[in-house]
């Protein structure tokens, strides 16, 4: 039955994903636990950072042998980056060494919030697409800020839920049901998830998918959590589609109130 | 031409054989495929490796993919 249950792809520049669940690469245990976590969630597009190679250690292994790149698409991310100059050079790197266009662009303000700086966010997604690059932008749930996004040609707004890897979920759902009324790229809610019910009221709003690592990767049991986040942006998105019923102040009975026994039934002093 | 050239590899001073950036990333060990390289802030392409050679004092930047979201 639930085949009758048909899905849009999420389509990403040249991806189509079915899975609308991002997962990040990072805080695992070993590679073995990010490998059997990424299996687990469902995932079909994994983020990864881009950073010096460990000359001393250079032999080691890597992610890349634990990420089965028929499996997976990759996407590389400027985390860490405060300038627009490093994040496009490290835009830059990351499709010379993946062969992939697509880009997680963060220009982030401070480290203590790691909440992104508006102005070189914009300044280095309209010179990254403008270089050819996918840009899925890591932005704040400022719905003004999206919709500019938007006009510079970006692939996917992703909106902050909460800081990133605080676990308060989605802080201000009403902004991201705006943001989800102005713009027309996919809108992706990323950073801030805690738990499952923050993917699942995310992609209820309609969010086109959920990116999420500290919530999987920071669980006591990460693969467990994996199988959680996997099953909430399942049930939010079809529950999405579905349409939910309205908020309503009152009851509204589900059984019929017509054929009720004698003296069943709300008596004078309990009819409204 | 020097055997020996003096660059900066990801921040650290170091004197290596002169030769091209594919050379160096042998040199170092790395597998090509999982480095990505920059020569003063500039990226060379996995293509053009071979053809751009290292000169002293240049800074190279060798990267790679870690985990991260």
């Amino acid at each position: 039955m639930t085949a009758l249950l048909k899905d849009e792809p999420l389509v990403l520049g040249d991806v189509r994903l079915s899975s609308r669940l991002l997962v990040g690469t990072g805080k695992y245990a070993s590679f073995e636990e990010t490998e059997q976590a990424l299996e687990i969630s469902g995932t079909e597009l994994v983020t990864v950072a881009i950073r010096r190679v460990n000359l001393d250690a250079s032999a080691g292994p890597s992610l890349l042998d634990h990420v089965d790149r028929e499996r997976y698409h990759i996407l590389p991310n400027t985390a860490g980056c405060y300038d627009v100059e490093s994040a496009v050079r490290t835009a830059k790197l990351a499709r010379d060494l993946l062969g992939t266009k697509l880009v997680k662009l963060e220009v982030l303000g401070d480290p203590k919030t790691l909440l992104p700086d508006p102005i070189g966010t914009l300044e280095a997604s309209k010179q990254l697409v403008d270089d050819g690059f996918d840009v899925l932008v890591y932005c704040s749930d400022d719905p003004r800020m999206a919709v500019r996004l938007e006009e510079l040609g970006v692939t996917s707004v992703m909106p902050a839920g909460s800081p990133i890897g605080s676990g308060q979920g989605v802080l201000n759902p009403n902004a991201i049901r705006i943001i989800l009324e102005l713009v027309r790229v996919p809108v992706i809610l990323d950073a801030g998830v805690g738990t499952a019910s923050d993917v699942a009221l995310a992609m209820e709003l309609g969010a086109a998918g959920v990116l999420l690592n500290s919530g999987i990767a920071g669980a006591r049991e990460p693969l467990r959590m994996a199988a959680a986040m996997r099953d909430a942006c399942t049930a939010g998105r079809n529950a999405y589609l579905a349409g939910r019923i309205p908020r309503r102040l009152y009851a509204n009975a589900s059984s019929p109130e017509e054929g009720l026994i004698e003296e069943a039934g709300p008596g004078p002093t309990e009819r409204g | 031409m020097p055997v020996n050239v003096r660059i900066t590899i990801n921040g650290e001073t170091s004197e290596v054989p002169a030769g091209s950036v594919a050379d160096l990333v042998e040199h170092l060990g790395l597998r090509p495929e999982q480095v990505a390289v920059e020569v003063n802030k500039d990226l060379i392409v996995r293509d053009a490796r071979e053809r751009t050679t290292l000169a002293e004092g240049d800074r190279v930047e060798l990267v790679t993919l870690v985990g991260g979201g």
